[in-house]
């Protein structure tokens, strides 16, 4: 594998007191996708908001370091980082819609990404919006969000986070709003810019199918936690953590007899404040015993290139 | 665009006629006019007598004619005290009012907005609540006494400003910053609910997260955005302000409408009262129209949107 060009270590994050995401470390290499896999509130967008260095203030980072190509930008002054945002790293949101301002052209908004003025930015906007594969370009550039369509408004976002060649692109759950139909003309459209540009693709998402259709590699987080880490292929043939399993096994298939029901996982997430010393899926998890209870199961190799944290990874089917 | 404005103009047009028609009607439902006028121990002869010369004997709905036609050639009737038209009296008054009211706008813009906007910024900070406590003292101070007690300080004891009348630029430092207090107050709290709530949306993020500054997000993207329920305020407070003019004019003896409508109101001169209500009224649906024209010129939904 080449150099990633992003590595997260060990990042832990805590809302007073509580420690809602633990010890989460994954890379992500020049032109892959990496899928970022979980329920809501497992922690997951505020792993990309730690990333851009954008937390919510009652968020504390309690440790881990970020890594931005071979540059640790953990303890970067907020100056620094600007120069960083938008440059070498950028971020598209779930609303596209709600992500622009409402009050100013496309055009604009695209621009401000270039830090250039704007005559001289007029003509590489044109050429960005041409590239995410707008019809058009010369009358969208001056048009304002609420003329566009949720999709074109996604590729406007698209094109205000690419255009000045960032090295990691973060992706919260940019399909997650948008019509099924839409929704695959997006995701071919990151996989494609990602590969040319060489764009390394954090993706966001709680939606197995998403990661089928483009993600090289997926980390399922569970509770602030990776459970599972791996290609996407052989995590998805034969999941070595019970939670994956679980995941993969409720989502409905064609196959499925009409009406019958669907698969669920017992019980919820757990609420930071019942964080146990162990396993924090011990509570749903088919395979639990003692030992998951007491201890922090380590997240270690199993069959196929891929990680589990889960002392029985390899009694899971 | 086009559209858009013609049909707030015509909104305009009918919710003037709506108060020219409610003013003339509620001093006829009143009971007669002719029986303000009168001074007391007239006999039911010279009542009648006035009647009959102001037109009050006719039938109400040719009145009512009549008074529309009059307001369009501007004829207001004549001062029943002065014996002078009512337009001219009224008329020569505006300006010192306008003037006022300009000058508290001032004040009220000029430090509510910014107020506002930097207690939405600097939110639970020492700044907020050194702010919040300027702001809940200008909302909380009754003018008739914030009034006297500026002219205590910088008319008597500082000497800095003249105490009342006009008398220049100077002489309307004061009055403004009485009377633009409140508005300063609301637009301070409208501005920081209006800043509070755009910075809690996903642009905001979206900025940020392409390299923006936290001031440069506000000052490019949700400055604007925020102007829109400001703007709403800033077209009701003026009527306000028209409101507290009749207080601070007494206060200052500054001679404006507020000042003349009290003494006509003393002086039972009610045609020069009509006809200070029918501007209040009418300055406020003006004031109304433009703030419908500004919400088109900030928001493109509202321009393109028709």
């Amino acid at each position: 594998m080449t150099a990633p060009a992003l590595t997260v270590e060990n990042l832990s994050l805590s809302i007073s007191g509580a420690n809602i995401v633990d010890g989460v470390s994954f890379a992500v290499a020049p032109g892959e996708v990496l899928a970022l896999v979980g329920e809501s509130g497992c922690g997951k967008s505020l792993t990309a908001s730690a990333v851009m260095r954008l937390l919510p203030d009652a968020i504390r980072q309690t440790g881990g370091r970020i890594r931005l190509g071979s540059d640790d930008i953990t303890d970067w002054p907020e100056r620094r980082l600007r120069d960083l945002r938008g440059q070498r790293m950028s971020m598209i949101f779930q609303e596209p819609q709600a992500a622009l301002d409402p009050l100013a052209r496309v055009g604009a908004q695209i621009a401000e990404s270039l830090r250039l003025p704007r005559a001289s930015a007029r003509p590489r906007v044109l050429r960005m919006l041409e590239d995410v594969g707008i019809s058009d370009p010369a009358r969208r550039i001056d048009q304002y969000p609420f003329e566009l369509s949720g999709g074109m408004c996604q590729r406007v976002m698209i094109a205000t986070a690419l255009i000045a060649r960032p090295i990691v692109l973060l992706a919260d759950e940019p399909t997650t709003a948008l019509d099924v139909t839409i929704q695959a003309q997006i995701l071919d459209l990151l996989r494609r810019l990602a590969v040319e540009r060489q764009t390394a693709v954090l993706l966001i998402t709680h939606d197995m199918g998403v990661v089928a259709d483009i993600a090289d590699r997926v980390a399922v987080m569970y509770a602030g936690r990776i459970a599972e880490t791996g290609p996407t292929e052989a995590v998805f043939a034969r999941p070595g953590h019970p939670y994956t399993a679980l995941l993969l096994a409720s989502i409905p298939r064609l196959s499925d007899e009409p009406k019958s029901k669907l698969a669920v996982i017992d019980g919820r997430v757990p609420a930071p404040a019942e964080f146990g010393p162990g396993c924090r899926f011990a509570e749903r998890c088919p395979l639990a015993d003692a030992r998951c209870r007491a201890e922090t199961p380590p997240l270690l190799p199993v069959a196929g290139n891929r990680l589990a944290a889960c002392f029985h990874a390899g009694r899971v089917a | 665009m086009t559209r858009h404005i013609a049909g707030r103009f015509g909104q305009a047009v009918v919710a003037t006629l709506g108060v020219l028609t409610i003013v003339f009607f509620i001093m006829r439902l009143s009971g007669d006019p002719t029986l303000l006028l009168v001074p007391e121990g007239a006999t039911a002869e010279q009542i009648a007598q006035l009647r009959h010369a102001l037109g009050f004997d006719r039938p109400l709905l040719v009145q009512y004619g009549a008074y529309l036609l009059d307001l369009l050639r501007l004829d207001l009737g004549d001062s029943l005290v002065q014996r002078t038209p009512v337009f001219g009296l009224v008329a020569e008054r505006i300006p010192y009012t306008v003037a006022l009211a300009t000058g508290a706008l001032l004040v009220a813009l000029g430090i509510g907005i910014p107020a506002g906007v930097m207690m939405a910024v600097w939110r639970g900070g020492l700044i907020e609540r050194a702010l919040a406590g300027f702001v809940l003292a200008g909302q909380s101070l009754p003018t008739f006494w914030s009034g006297i007690l500026l002219i205590l300080l910088f008319g008597v004891t500082l000497g800095w400003l003249p105490t009342s009348g006009v008398d220049g630029i100077a002489s309307l430092v004061m009055p403004s910053v009485a009377l633009g207090a409140l508005t300063m107050s609301t637009f301070a709290r409208m501005t920081r609910i209006a800043v509070l709530d755009e910075l809690s949306r996903d642009y905001v993020n979206a900025a940020r997260a392409r390299g923006l500054s936290r001031a440069a997000v506000v000052a490019r993207h949700v400055l604007r955005n925020a102007a829109i329920p400001v703007v709403t305020v800033a077209a009701l407070e003026v009527g306000n302000l028209l409101a507290g003019a009749v207080i601070v004019e007494t206060v200052f003896a500054w001679p404006g409408i507020g000042q003349l409508a009290i003494q006509s109101i003393q002086a039972r001169d009610f045609l020069i009262v009509q006809a200070i209500v029918l501007f209040v009224s009418v300055v406020y649906v003006g004031m109304n129209l433009l703030a419908d024209l500004a919400y088109a010129l900030i928001d493109p939904r509202i321009r393109m949107g028709g």
